[in-house]
């Protein structure tokens, strides 16, 4: 087979050279726990410290407000669980696109939700969210951007939004966002959002797998979800994980070199441009405040996962919105959540690019595209 | 370990032989749901009793094509009592592996075949 075309980096993706380079020491040479008082520990503690350092300094803010967890679903759980568990009768408003480590977290938390609805596109409104606020609310998880269709939520004015409000409140609402698919590309820094928890994943952005990051403003008062030997202020214990944390803080270092932006931002427009030539072919998304690296269509007559499927015997990666894999069957709930029919929902491929990704990719993709859509529309008859 | 789809069932899915319509069908069944995004529609030609020719159209994911086309295999040939006896079990075992939520697709196609068999019926 020809070289593999990986278009699926919203998914996972590979982990960068040097991010491996700098993680390899921390498993069987400079093996030590952390938390020990020896040399060996001793030096693993400042490898940590180290991290924790870089990725203050890419969120703004101090490396107290740091928080290590094995995942973005992780830090995701600690944060709303957390927040949620320390107040008496709070209430909490989320978006209807969220991925599922936090729309789910928040409809099993037991206390009284909102789900926001979203426009065509995805995007929350300001406005609305305001009206939605209750004299109970104590938090507010909006993502900086959607992982199916890249819509770029409008944070930083949510986060006005929620400054204002606070203004007067007995409670304060605090304000949370998953950044696990923007910080490739967007800027995290913390004060400029205006946001008091932040969730990084660490494979995401070329890190490894199974470490995440939240960020929790200094004046955040939580309860930990998970208790043990008292790691990072008692909000997560369990033994630091020295290479995937060091591994962290490199991806997220290396992101300002690696990303760029605007040649994934052409190569996207460009795809988007090709595959609407496709008849009956239709974007899922928006067309502006979308995440450089995310496009997501529907095809008319052929279904996401065959699609998928045939891409995939050419040896291209990518991935469906359609969750007719899983046990319940049903559609993204994003893609119903901008209005999109059952049938639309299940005919949804997501194409997601990534720092290795060329035209010439691009161009076997499409070409690939085309006769996988042809030929599922000839079996479909529609 | 097992691969979710069989060999056998791929080739089903990426080269299916009984797609289309039949024109002058004797039974045509639709079948299936939009919300778990599977359209099945199976056209019979029927002669003495028996299924002389048998064609599908499916909208819907690789084990939905492939159950389709397998079941066209199975029951073309065989009288009719005959071919409503093909259990969805058949199918898949025919198909060698389809991967465990997909199961349901091959109960859809005998679903359709049973349709298809109604609509002649209720034409004689």
């Amino acid at each position: 087979m020809s070289k593999k075309i990986y278009l699926d980096n919203a998914s996972t993706t590979p982990v960068e050279k040097e991010v491996l380079k700098e993680m390899i020491p921390y498993f069987s040479e400079k093996f030590g726990n952390p938390s020990s008082i020896h040399g060996l520990g001793q030096e693993a503690k400042v490898a940590i410290d180290k991290s924790r350092k870089k990725i203050a300094n890419f969120l703004g803010c101090d490396s107290e407000e740091v928080i290590f967890t094995g995942s973005a679903t992780e830090a995701n759980n600690i944060f709303i669980r957390g927040v949620l568990g320390s107040f008496e009768n709070p209430h909490v408003i989320t978006s209807a696109i969220e991925h599922d480590a936090v729309l789910k977290t928040v409809k099993k938390s037991g206390v009284d939700y909102t789900v926001l609805k979203v426009d065509e596109d995805g995007f929350v409104n300001p406005e609305d969210l305001k009206k939605k606020i209750k004299k109970e609310t104590v938090l507010v998880s909006v993502m900086y951007a959607n992982n199916e269709i890249g819509t770029i939520e409008p944070i930083k004015r949510i986060g006005e939004m929620i400054e204002k409000e606070n203004e007067g409140r007995d409670r304060k609402i605090l304000f949370h966002t998953d950044a696990a698919q923007a910080a490739g590309y967007l800027s995290c820094n913390v004060d400029e959002l205006g946001v008091d928890g932040l969730t990084l994943s660490g494979h995401k952005i070329y890190g490894p797998k199974g470490v995440g990051v939240l960020y929790k403003g200094s004046s955040v008062n939580m309860r930990p979800i998970i208790y043990g030997g008292g790691q990072e202020e008692g909000l997560r214990s369990g033994t630091y994980n020295t290479p995937l944390i060091v591994g962290m803080a490199k991806a997220v270092e290396l992101i300002k070199e690696k990303n760029k932006k605007e040649k994934t931002e052409e190569l996207r427009d460009y795809l988007i441009r090709e595959v609407l030539k496709i008849k009956d072919a239709s974007l899922n998304g928006p067309k502006k405040s979308r995440l450089p690296n995310n496009t997501n269509f529907s095809f008319q007559g052929a279904e996401g996962e065959s699609l998928v499927m045939i891409l995939d015997q050419e040896g291209i990666s990518t991935s469906t919105g359609s969750a007719c894999s899983s046990k319940t069957l049903e559609p993204s709930h994003v893609l119903k959540a901008i209005g999109l029919k059952d049938l639309q929902a299940h005919s949804s491929l997501r194409v997601s690019l990534g720092r290795k990704t060329t035209k010439k990719d691009l161009d076997k993709f499409l070409a690939v595209l085309k006769e996988a859509v042809e030929r599922l529309r000839k079996i479909s008859g529609r | 370990m097992k691969k979710p789809y069989s060999e056998k069932a791929m080739e089903h899915f990426l080269n299916p032989k009984n797609m289309g319509e039949i024109d002058d069908a004797d039974g045509i069944g639709e079948v299936g749901n939009p919300k778990c995004g599977d359209l099945m529609t199976i056209y019979i030609k029927v002669k003495d009793g028996t299924i002389e020719d048998m064609r599908f159209k499916t909208l819907g994911c690789a084990a939905a094509i492939a159950t389709s086309d397998m079941i066209c295999e199975m029951a073309k040939g065989k009288k009719i009592e005959e071919a409503l006896k093909i259990t969805f079990q058949d199918l898949v075992d025919e198909l060698g592996s389809l991967p465990a939520p997909k199961v349901h697709c091959a109960d859809l196609a005998q679903r359709g075949l049973k349709a298809a068999v109604k609509s002649y019926e209720s034409k004689k």
